[in-house]
């Protein structure tokens, strides 16, 4: 069934059932992986996948819902049916109903669906690769994670109410992580990872260079003492940190108490005013960019932190309502539905006198503790109370050199970090989760072996 | 054709699919496959959510689907589908042999058909109509949440449950023909504390397997009490001094830090990949002598435990490390193939859509002769971890572990809570300093991530002692 016909099988069910009121998410893909070992195969992997999510409102206009993966007629009868039964217990202190902006227009934007090149040719590509990482220097001795994949899938949103939306769309990642030896030293370990519409947007030689770079720079190290030290974080560590803590700017987690902000947040100032923070999920940077969310509502760009204070939060249709606002794009469907960021943008604001721009990652001669990556943040990362104690690979600057760390944690509170930013520097670059700049932290606790 | 029964033409849960089956993996032995793999599921899944007095989600979910794995000398393909037609699981097959490149076939397997049914399933039929309804664990879910409500410090309670029943057939060319019922049913209390500036944070989940009245007997007034305790113990913590010190780390969840920092590292996926310390190392000391560590599938009721593997393998008992000696790793089919290691029955995957893998179970650190005071008593400055938070192992085997609820210990005593600790270390440095193990061994559920998913396990430890260890702080 195509998602046309799938929506009618569901009005029909919907009708047998007498549900007048449904909605539905749907996502159909197909993926295609492969990984190498030494110049030999090691695994190959085809998907076809299908999931459909089904809401459905009860007579007393309380929600069920069910997820499944067989959309034959009898499977969606059956989530149909079960969907109702979950609506007995559906939430009568948040009622959830369908976004006001399900059927204004959405901007898609140039749909850059490139066609499968096959394993074979992946496999071919990726085998390459593996030999250019391991030829690249002579302490690389192995590439133990690598892979590269294209996914092909459409995305559905329908409801009663007539609203219809779908896109498709085509994505490749490679990802190459080398291990490094020499003798008398413990192995390092570092990648890449590059994402494009297809396989043949991806640049490949830029994956293997960031990987041999990475990892090598970091074998000769040293143990570094525990102390405060003058914080530089790369775009991609930043980053790491600004959405392990979104739920600062995320309503549903301020309704369910476990944010740092609450309802009354908008204004509060958190950072220096230099500081700006953008959610732009349409960004043309953004390869996983979907023209809308899981409730159907246009995808736009959000300004969460205008110079330096709190401008807006994200929202699904209940939590806006709740807010006395509009839905922004970042729903997922759910009996609960989760609000998530989509792309971190951040950038220097024009109010930036206060910044002290000497503090530049490339000419800065003073000592600092330069974070090139944050580890570990499932389980370093305490959100509803601001704490943090994560991992890092990065190096120590002194006296103009700088040394690879051996291994240490850094440790602070996000909300300490922000009012302590002391330089935001003008260039961006573009990760996957984003755009940043680097950014200047004074005084962050960083434990060490020394 | 093997039989003259009327084939179907699509998988039947609950019926026999013997003549299909074979038919696939002919057909995939004809095309020059050395082995086909079926693995074939059904799960019917719910998810409830307490927030403070109220249900505030109910979620059931259905899922059907296939994986097909091809091997061809070393190498494997693998093919998932939802398609669980004869047309669909064949067009897998054929995918998969695409994707090999198998196109000459000179010496060509035999496959004899699939050996008698192992049907692990038919004591366990039953317990789709025992497991509690949604009712009956919303109404205690509800009570739970509502003992969390002990004082005007806690701003936020949740309770949530989760059942998985998974019903799966699994089938290959070496004759294997099993199926079975899987019950995994996992219950967790959450709370937030503040006070002013302070806010703090507790939790705990209980699992099992295979009990479909466990949730009905679950102490949850305990279960609040022990949160609660937890939340207000650490709400006006310190934050801890970074440093090497000795620690005592508590059992149950403490054993998560043997999971993740040593057990991954004796599965052979990480002998395949190069990314162990201990791959040349069996029959080696690579721990304390106090310490011997098992992974196993047969403890009746853990999280972790199975009648059979993906892979239609009967789960074993593995001595990973005996008195400090690497004895065994943890091996899958693959594995097997690969590195040589016997399987022991613990080719695991999350669902239908990842290959199995070498994957941990029920994995613990045996128990030892010291009780929980010896240990505190032998140390005069260091930290008591009593629950830990997650962690991760780096590509290198670099660990780091954060303490949910830390305690400092001043000569031999406990003294004040602290927070923000967090373990760091390399497991080959840190296995040889377990130098106590206490007598008061127990098992804690868990959900561990890797290459074939996530998946049900048992993590498990007595007391024990690291001499010195790096702890993260302020």
């Amino acid at each position: 069934m195509n998602s046309k016909e799938i929506t009618a099988q569901i009005s029909k069910a919907a009708d047998f059932l007498n549900l007048k009121k449904w909605d539905y998410g749907a996502s159909f893909s197909n993926d295609y992986s492969v990984q190498v070992d030494k110049g030999e195969a090691k695994q190959l992997k085809a998907s076809q996948k299908q999931i459909l999510t089904l809401r459905v409102w009860n007579e007393s206009n309380l929600v069920g819902i069910t997820t499944t993966s067989d959309i034959s007629e009898s499977g969606i009868k059956k989530a149909l049916d079960q969907a109702n039964i979950a609506s007995d217990f559906g939430n009568k202190n948040e009622r959830t109903e369908f976004s006001p902006l399900a059927k204004d227009p959405i901007e898609v934007k140039d749909a850059k669906k490139r066609n499968p090149v096959g394993i074979k040719k992946l496999l071919s590509i990726l085998r390459e690769a593996e030999v250019k990482l391991l030829e690249s220097h002579e302490s690389i001795k192995s590439v133990p994670y690598n892979g590269l994949s294209e996914s092909f899938y459409e995305r559905v949103y329908a409801n009663s109410d007539g609203a219809f939306r779908s896109f498709s769309k085509s994505q490749a990642a490679l990802y190459l992580y080398a291990r490094a030896e020499e003798k008398d030293k413990k192995p390092r370990s570092s990648g890449s990872v590059k994402l494009g519409y297809g396989v043949d947007d991806i640049d490949i030689d830029s994956c293997i260079k960031e990987a041999t770079n990475k990892t090598i720079s970091h074998l000769n190290y040293s143990s570094i003492k525990t102390d405060k030290y003058l914080i530089c974080f790369s775009p991609e560590s930043f980053l790491t940190i600004i959405n392990a803590f979104s739920s600062m700017f995320n309503a549903r987690s301020i309704l369910d108490g476990v944010s740092l902000s609450n309802k009354n947040s908008i204004g509060e100032k958190l950072s220096t005013e230099a500081l700006n923070i953008y959610d732009d999920g349409l960004h043309e940077k953004n390869i996983s960019s979907s023209p809308f969310d899981g409730e159907g509502t246009p995808t736009k760009r959000l300004c969460l932190i205008n110079k330096g204070k709190i401008e807006n939060f994200i929202h699904s249709e209940s939590t806006a309502r709740i807010f006395k606002t509009i839905p922004t794009g970042h729903a997922g469907l759910g009996s609960k539905v989760s609000v998530s960021p989509d792309w971190i943008v951040v950038e220097k604001s024009e109010e930036n006198s206060d910044l002290k721009i000497s503090l530049d990652h490339s000419t800065y001669q003073g000592e600092f503790v330069y974070i090139e990556e944050l580890n570990a943040i499932h389980a370093g990362v305490r959100a509803s109370q601001g704490s943090f104690s994560l991992p890092f690979d990065g190096w120590l600057y002194k006296n103009g050199k700088k040394i690879s760390i051996e291994s240490a944690t850094v440790a602070g509170d996000i909300k300490y970090l922000l009012k302590n930013i002391v330089n935001i520097e003008s260039s961006q670059e573009v990760t996957t989760s984003g755009i940043s700049p680097h950014i200047w932290v004074d005084e962050l606790s960083i434990t060490g072996d020394a | 054709m093997l039989s003259s029964q009327i084939k179907s033409n699509e998988i039947v849960f609950g019926s026999c699919n013997k003549d299909l089956l074979e038919e696939i993996i002919f057909y995939g032995i004809g095309l020059g496959a050395d082995f086909v793999e079926i693995f074939i599921e059904n799960t019917d899944n719910s998810n409830v959510l307490a927030e403070e007095d109220f249900i505030t989600s109910v979620s059931p979910s259905f899922g059907r689907g296939a994986g097909i794995r091809i091997f061809k000398e070393k190498k494997d393909g693998f093919v998932s589908t939802n398609d669980l037609t004869k047309h669909g699981l064949m067009r897998s097959v054929s995918q998969a042999i695409e994707m090999l490149d198998i196109t000459e076939n000179k010496k060509r397997e035999v496959f004899n058909g699939l050996n008698k049914h192992r049907d692990y399933s038919l004591s366990k039929k039953k317990w789709i109509n025992e497991i509690p309804s949604i009712n009956e664990i919303s109404e205690k879910l509800l009570v739970s949440t509502k003992s969390l409500k002990k004082n005007n410090k806690i701003i936020t309670r949740k309770g949530s449950y989760s059942r998985n029943l998974q019903e799966v057939i699994i089938a290959s060319s070496d004759g294997t023909y099993a199926s079975d019922i899987r019950l995994h049913q996992t219950v967790g209390l959450n709370v937030i504390a503040s006070d002013a500036q302070y806010r703090s944070s507790g939790s705990r989940r209980f699992g099992s397997s295979g009990m479909p009245n466990e949730f009905r007997l679950w102490d949850h007034e305990k279960a609040a009490n022990d949160v609660f305790e937890s939340s207000m113990n650490m709400l006006y913590a310190d934050y801890v001094d970074a440093g090497q010190m000795p620690v005592v780390l508590a059992n149950k969840f403490g054993g998560v830090i043997f999971h993740e920092a040593c057990g991954h590292l004796l599965e052979t996926t990480q002998i395949e990949r190069g990314t162990t310390p201990f791959e040349n190392k069996l029959n080696e000391k690579i721990a304390h002598e106090s310490v011997t560590a098992i992974d196993e599938g047969i403890s009746e009721g853990s999280f972790g435990s199975l009648s059979v593997d993906d892979e239609g393998m009967e789960p074993e008992k593995s001595v990973l490390i005996k008195n400090g000696i690497l004895k065994k790793f943890i091996s899958d089919r693959a594995g097997e193939l690969r590195t040589g290691h016997k399987r022991t029955g613990s080719g695991r995957r999350q669902n239908y859509s990842f290959a199995a893998a070498s994957r941990m179970r029920n994995t613990y650190i045996a128990k030892g002769e010291h009780s929980k005071e010896d240990l505190i008593n032998s140390i005069s400055d260091g930290l008591y971890c009593k629950s830990m938070g997650g962690g991760s192992v780096g590509a290198t085997g670099q660990f780091n572990f954060a303490v949910e609820e830390g305690y400092l210990i001043k000569n031999g005593k406990l003294t004040s809570p602290v927070k923000g600790a967090t373990l760091i270390g390399e497991a080959k440095e840190v296995m040889p300093k377990i130098s106590m193990c206490g007598n008061d061994l127990e098992l804690a559920p868990g959900f561990c991530g890797s290459i074939s998913g996530s998946v049900n396990v048992t993590v498990g430890q007595p007391h024990i002692k690291v001499d010195s260890i790096t702890v993260g702080g302020r």
